[in-house]
């Protein structure tokens, strides 16, 4: 009855469900699991009567949504259909194993939309732990299903879920580059940008509608905001030289970015129009990577001041400058976690380029990928997660992995290389 | 007579897919008589410049200035010895024409974080720079810019891709804009 969890691989390829009718093969993503949590809360979710169609697509996205999360272990619901007002026999579910159940209905207005209805029962102590109604279209009908798995993971785990969450990454294939958005199960993913030049550090406003990225479609980096609904861009920086690695500050206004005009790269901040430039660090050697801690008064970035790479930590005004990371020859990319309590970053271990997370208390290290060459952490908006590119098979790929290294997820694209992934913010 | 008719009828066909016809070219025009534009001219580029509107010294295998490459040591920034010659000859070519523009482009191998890479890769080109000013080429005339690993001019993913992709390209643009970038 009891099985080791980590000693299984867990292989489930969601085929991309359109895949067929948008017929943008290379833009979909698959993900596979490969590895849970040791600890997974056993959930049932029954069919929920109504428009079949409509039911298969919602239960089966928040089936999905759990399953990837790592956190929950699906009970087979016997194809049974149960609407959220149909009284529940909690011991027969408990006696199956099912910690908690949700059931359903699916019911359609007369003008046409959808509403999804839903309740979540926890069976050992046999009461109800809540429940929502969504109004959804068939366009919506996925993320109905994602906010409904979000309800469900924040009341089981006490932590909110990123299932209504977006992706935004970039492809190389066919000698193109193509800014990508989708949703966090790699469905709906949509180009933002096509181009026949390099595009990297896609960064997400912290309201979840723009995008700061560096475009090489100058034949020189340039750093650009990007409105995702209007498809309208801007240049915040083209300055002489190089202009990279751009971040948000938390409130949306400013981003900090890194320019080569006085020389070598420095940090400086500007408004997100491109106005009021100033410089935040003086080096005579390399500083990059800036970005702010989730209160917005700090800013970890990239170093080579100490002789090596390091990670270091200085105001949002600039001024005094402590080193973070003193373990090994090569610490860059500092990702501090939305919660504030740990610094993601990339470790060179004896020639292994690996994901590893600090705690900021304690300044603990542990590193929590078992890749080579991973790149470009981005945590997710709850910090539980953390999406990675790195290389198997010598293909690009993006690796979800949690803060404790034990769930893993891999998402790949059918032809070509995914890198440069960004977790955007919570929905809103 | 048969040679030269196919490429202009090829010409005036593809003009004919490209541009969407302008109501009153529409019944029995002759195909030929829209097609007036630059698509059907032939480029011939005169003496001494070449295709971007260089000059040849900069552009012919056979000049100095034709190499364009400065390779670096793992790690390492500093113009080696045996590339100083090279861009002494470019200093020199710049402070004779100095309506001549260069852009120094820094390149740097796959390895590690791709926005390190492009500060690395900033490095070189400044270090290229230098060299240039010192022998007295105005800062004006030199812009240097990073591609980090992004276009690796060897695709593979040894020491000998890495090697040949350490490094800083400079590209020249001439005083009436034409030119490598």
């Amino acid at each position: 009855m009891k099985m080791n969890a980590m000693s299984r691989i867990f292989r489930f390829i969601f085929l991309p469900f359109f895949l067929l009718t948008v017929g943008f093969a290379q833009a979909q993503l698959s993900i596979e699991i490969t590895g849970a949590g040791a600890n997974r809360i056993p959930v049932t979710i029954v069919d929920f009567p109504g428009d079949p169609t409509a039911s298969r697509i919602i239960t089966s996205t928040v089936r999905a949504d759990l399953e990837r999360s790592g956190l929950f272990k699906l009970v087979d619901h016997g194809n049974l259909a149960l609407d959220e007002n149909a009284p529940i026999n909690h011991a027969d579910w408990k006696s199956r194993g099912a910690d908690a159940l949700a059931a359903g209905s699916i019911a359609r207005s007369a003008d046409g939309r959808l509403e999804a209805r839903f309740r979540l029962y926890d069976t050992q102590k046999g009461v109800a732990l809540g429940g929502a109604a969504y109004v959804t279209s068939n366009v919506q009908l996925r993320a109905a299903g994602h906010r409904i798995a979000d309800y469900i993971y924040e009341k089981l785990t006490g932590e909110k879920g990123v299932f209504s969450t977006r992706i935004a990454y970039v492809v190389k294939a066919r000698g193109r580059f193509l800014l990508q958005i989708a949703d966090s199960d790699g469905q709906n993913a949509a180009t933002a940008l096509t181009s026949i030049e390099p595009i990297i550090s896609p960064v997400w406003s912290p309201d979840g509608g723009r995008l700061a990225y560096v475009s090489f479609e100058k034949k020189k980096p340039v750093i650009y905001v990007h409105s995702l609904a209007s498809g309208q861009r801007h240049i915040v920086a083209n300055f002489k030289g190089s202009n990279s690695a751009p971040a948000w500050s938390p409130d949306g206004l400013k981003l900090a970015v890194v320019l080569s005009k006085d020389g070598f790269s420095q940090i400086y901040k500007v408004n997100a129009d491109g106005s009021g430039l100033q410089r935040l660090t003086q080096s005579s050697g390399i500083d990059t990577e800036p970005r702010y801690s989730p209160d917005g008064g700090t800013i970890y970035f990239t170093s080579d001041r100490g002789g090596s790479p390091q990670i270091y930590q200085t105001g949002a005004n600039g001024g005094e400058v402590r080193r973070v990371t003193f373990e090994g020859s090569y610490n860059v990319s500092p990702r501090p976690s939305p919660d504030g309590k740990s610094l993601a970053f990339i470790s060179r271990r004896e020639g292994r380029f690996q994901l590893a997370v600090m705690d900021l208390a304690s300044r603990q290290v542990q590193v929590v990928s078992d890749s080579n060459k991973d790149e470009s952490p981005s945590f997710a908006p709850n910090s539980r997660m953390i999406l990675i590119a790195t290389e198997i098979g010598g293909r690009g790929v993006l690796s979800a992995v949690s803060s404790d290294g034990r769930i893993k997820q891999r998402l790949t694209v059918a032809a070509g290389d995914i890198r440069e992934p960004a977790w955007g913010p919570y929905f809103q | 007579m048969k040679k030269l008719l196919i490429p202009a009828l090829l010409s005036a066909l593809l003009v004919g897919c490209s541009t969407t016809p302008l109501p009153e070219d529409s019944a029995g025009a002759p195909v030929e008589s829209r097609s007036g534009g630059s698509t059907t001219v032939a480029p011939v580029v005169a003496d001494g410049l070449d295709a971007n509107g260089l000059p040849r010294e900069l552009t012919d295998p056979q000049s100095k200035l034709a190499k364009r490459s400065i390779y670096f040591d793992l790690d390492k920034y500093e113009v080696k010895d045996e590339y100083k010659d090279l861009v002494a000859s470019h200093a020199k070519y710049l402070v004779a024409n100095k309506g001549f523009k260069v852009l120094l482009q820094g390149n740097t191998d796959e390895r590690g974080s791709r926005e390190y890479n492009l500060s690395l890769g900033q490095k070189r080109a400044e270090a290229v720079k230098r060299s240039l000013t010192l022998l007295g080429v105005a800062e004006s005339q030199i812009e240097s810019v990073s591609l980090g690993e992004e276009k690796p001019k060897n695709a593979g993913h040894d020491e000998a891709a890495w090697s040949e992709n350490r490094r800083a390209d400079i590209l020249y643009k001439a005083a009436d804009g034409r030119g490598e970038f």
